[in-house]
């Protein structure tokens, strides 16, 4: 079966001279102080800083010690087309990744119509070509619109380049339904990556159940709405041989079901969200309709846990689940405001404030599991190295900023972190060889 | 105080001070005339998204006792079942510049959310399964009609609380009073971690003979979309408040509409104990309060000159309750002085 295809526009190769950057690749062993080179879209070079002169007519970028790390991958967001172009667009959605630091997605088919067609996902990726900034590939969905009856034409969906299968947005409710995706995966491979909700138990609510819940008289979606599911679904894949990969987990006892699948040594990964790893239910206190997605925000314990199993690997990686909403579709009470966050744009500054200045993870750890996402889905993850695509971001660690404060790229402004002060700035992305986001101080002319 | 949001904005000094001012105001009920000058020239807006009869009508029947131009905008048959959002039609309405916009929605925290988008005074009447402070607001004022003070009391809340507002404001506002706050009824029905709030958590009435208020709440069928209890009939034999479960000392209310035969049997909602009527009839008392709390109160203090418009000072009018030596007397005072 062929390999997942990523596609993005056609633009120029970079070139320029990143000199005296901290650059910092951990999959590749590097953490030093390096000049790099990088010549039409790749990395021809690298030295030890401060030792490259740059060539005729090269743009130079002084570094100045800043952070350079492989650009980021999220396997988890939802770009809204075809359908909801007014919420997002492949355009607007990878502006939004660029200025992340993110060289590289996976939408989600949770689009209208639904990514279950090879046709369909033929005309994404035409359309990708000439509008996504980054590079973007997709899921397709595991049954036809979603409706959990009937699987898609996954072999073909494959052929294509679908890197692999969800449902999300919704679960796949009936366990022979999976059962029969996770055999076929045999004759087509891709992932199957599995949002886990209990719909009997989630029904009504809007938040999760808890003291915060009682209190405001929102229905509440217990935790055991996903890791019952979890635990369900990694039996199965133990079961069949399948590879699996579970979707933002929320709680303590989905990453207990994702070790214990583990130790067994069923083929299973999983993600958890920036949001998951930083917010609580107390933050939905103010009933505000940017805390609201979907799983919920659980306890400080689920929290804790959530960190502890990215620190210890139980989570693979970091995925975003970039969820964009209008405004006025989130400026409406919280029981009727969709569900979901947009997350891009403030991934790295929200974990490395949160999570990385506070000891919690270190930042190698945090930069590896943001860019994990990628050959967990068969794709080449993003590396420092000679001989390579430009996959790079630059960060201004010591840059504080306000979320919100320069706008979004995002056609979406609904961040649950909008208006906190975050420190870490993606100064520079370069994505497939190409520069893809640039922050204003670092244009040319102000450089000259 | 700008709005009234919630119950939890309110200390115990804002709560006694509304429940003093509503004692005050109980006098214009008995007049010929049941009419005041106080908020004349102000609009007050009623916003229902939902039915209502009670709430509804008693804060227009406040705002007119208080000379207030009212306007009633039912979410049904207007531009809100042509597909207008919430905030386009208070946006819409504010251009008629309403002083005060009393809001009941099915969603918890739109009445804040409202007061974001407007200048006007807003008064949650009801917001999803969250709160109703003026039902709380109007409980304290019946109990203290009652009781006295509230101090030490007992008061168990009974039936469903997971679906009830006002239990939720209830629970806040009476031990803010000082009560001490039970909650009773099916495990279906309590929801997961409401002892967050200060109460304790009962699934028989086995030890409801040591209330000295009994609360019931509605079953709330319009609210629930699945099944909580195998049956009402069940829920009758577990839960109803009837006459062998209640005992003679004890107060019995309710927030009405009630669910004759479910929550409570005929006979004690016949009976001199309850005190729902009493409810009802502070809920007008208890609206004005608010009304000139919002409108005339903190923000644009009253006159300080004393003129024949202004409510009476404390001491003026005998309250209703308190001088009445038994509860069984203060209801039927209560019941026949609106009528008179």
């Amino acid at each position: 079966m062929s390999a997942p295809r990523l596609v993005c526009e056609q633009q120029q190769g970079a070139g320029l001279l990143l000199r005296d950057a901290q650059a910092l690749d951990p999959r590749a062993g590097v953490d030093a102080r390096l000049d790099v080179r990088v010549r039409a879209g790749e990395v021809v070079q690298l030295a030890s800083a401060l030792t490259l002169s740059p060539e005729e007519g090269e743009e130079v970028v002084d570094a100045d010690g800043r952070l350079l790390v492989p650009a980021f991958f999220d396997p988890h967001v939802h770009l809204r087309t075809p359908g909801q172009e007014h919420k997002e667009d492949l355009h607007s959605g990878t502006s939004a990744a660029a200025a992340g630091g993110y060289a590289g997605l996976l939408a989600m088919p949770n689009t209208d119509p639904v990514l279950d067609s090879a046709a369909l996902l033929r005309s994404l990726y035409e359309a990708a070509a000439r509008q996504a900034r980054v590079p973007v590939g997709f899921l397709a969905a595991i049954t036809r619109g979603l409706e959990g009856e009937q699987l898609t034409e996954m072999a073909e969906l494959r052929a294509v380049g679908a890197a692999g299968f969800t449902d999300d947005g919704k679960p796949v409710q009936s366990a022979g339904m999976l059962r029969k995706a996770l055999q076929y995966q045999r004759l087509c491979g891709g992932v199957i990556a599995l949002h886990e909700e209990d719909p009997t138990l989630s029904r009504g609510g809007c938040m999760n159940e808890g003291v915060v819940s009682a209190a405001l008289g929102l229905g509440g979606i217990p935790t055991l709405s996903e890791s019952t599911m979890v635990a369900r679904d990694a039996a199965l894949a133990g079961y069949e041989g399948a590879r699996v990969h579970f979707q933002h987990l929320s709680c303590a006892a989905s990453v207990e079901a994702v070790a214990d699948a583990k130790r067994r040594g069923w083929q299973v990964s999983a993600e958890a969200a920036p949001h998951h790893l930083l917010l609580t239910e107390q933050d939905v206190r103010g009933m505000d309709t940017r805390m609201k997605m979907h799983p919920p925000l659980a306890t400080e314990q689920d929290r804790q846990a959530l960190v502890a199993g990215l620190r210890e690997g139980t989570i693979d990686c970091v995925a975003t689940d970039h969820a964009p909403h209008a405004r006025d579709e989130k400026e409406v009470p919280f029981e009727q405001a969709p569900m979901g966050t947009t997350g891009l744009e403030t991934a790295f500054a929200a974990l490395y404030t949160g999570l990385v200045r506070t000891g919690a993870l270190t930042l190698g750890l945090l930069v590896e599991r943001m860019t994990a996402g990628a050959p967990l889905f068969g794709l080449p993850a993003a590396t420092i190295a000679q001989g390579q695509p430009a996959n790079l971001a630059l960060i201004d660690l010591e840059a504080g900023w306000i979320a919100g404060e320069f706008g979004w790229q995002s056609r979406s402004d609904s961040c649950c972190f909008a208006g906190q002060h975050l420190h870490g700035r993606v100064l520079l992305t370069l994505a497939a060889g190409s520069v893809v986001h640039r922050e204003p101080a670092l244009s040319p002319m102000a450089l000259a | 105080m700008k709005h009234l949001l919630s119950i939890e904005d309110l200390d115990r000094d804002a709560i006694s001070r509304i429940v003093e001012r509503a004692r005050r105001f109980a006098e214009v009920s008995d007049r010929e005339i049941k009419k005041v000058p106080a908020l004349r020239g102000r609009m007050v807006l009623n916003l229902f998204y939902e039915a209502s009869t009670r709430t509804r009508s008693s804060f227009e029947l406040a705002a007119k006792r208080l000379s207030a131009d009212v306007v009633n905008f039912a979410a049904s048959g207007s531009s809100v079942e042509k597909g207008e959002s919430l905030k386009d039609t208070v946006l819409t309405l504010s251009a008629h510049k309403p002083d005060a916009i009393v809001i009941r929605t099915p969603w918890a925290g739109a009445a804040e959310l409202v007061s974001r988008w407007c200048s006007a005074a807003i008064v949650n009447a009801g917001d999803g399964k969250h709160e109703h402070p003026t039902q709380a607001l109007l409980d304290v004022y019946t109990l203290r009609e009652r009781l006295g003070g509230m101090d030490g009391a007992s008061i168990w809340i009974v039936g469903d609380v997971a679906h009830s507002r006002v239990a939720r404001s209830n629970i806040i506002a009476f031990q803010r009073m000082g009560a001490s706050v039970t909650v009773a009824g099916p495990p279906t029905l309590i929801p997961r971690g409401i002892e967050a709030l200060g109460c304790d958590v009962r699934f028989t009435l086995d030890e409801l003979p040591s209330a000295d208020v009994v609360y019931a709440l509605r079953m709330q069928h319009e609210r629930m979309s699945e099944t909580w209890v195998p049956s009402l009939r069940e829920y009758a034999a577990w839960y109803q408040i009837n006459a062998p479960r209640l005992t003679p000392r004890q107060l019995l209310m309710h927030p009405g509409p009630v669910n004759r035969g479910v929550e409570l049997s005929g006979e004690v909602l016949d009976s001199p104990q309850a005190a729902i009527t009493a409810q009802v009839e502070a809920g007008v008392v208890v609206r004005m309060a608010v009304l000139y709390e919002l409108l005339a109160g903190a923000h644009a203090p009253a006159p300080r000159r004393r003129r024949a418009d202004a409510p009476p000072r404390d001491g003026e009018q005998p309250s209703a309750g308190t001088d009445e030596p038994d509860a069984q007397v203060t209801t039927l005072t209560a019941s026949t002085r609106g009528a008179r």
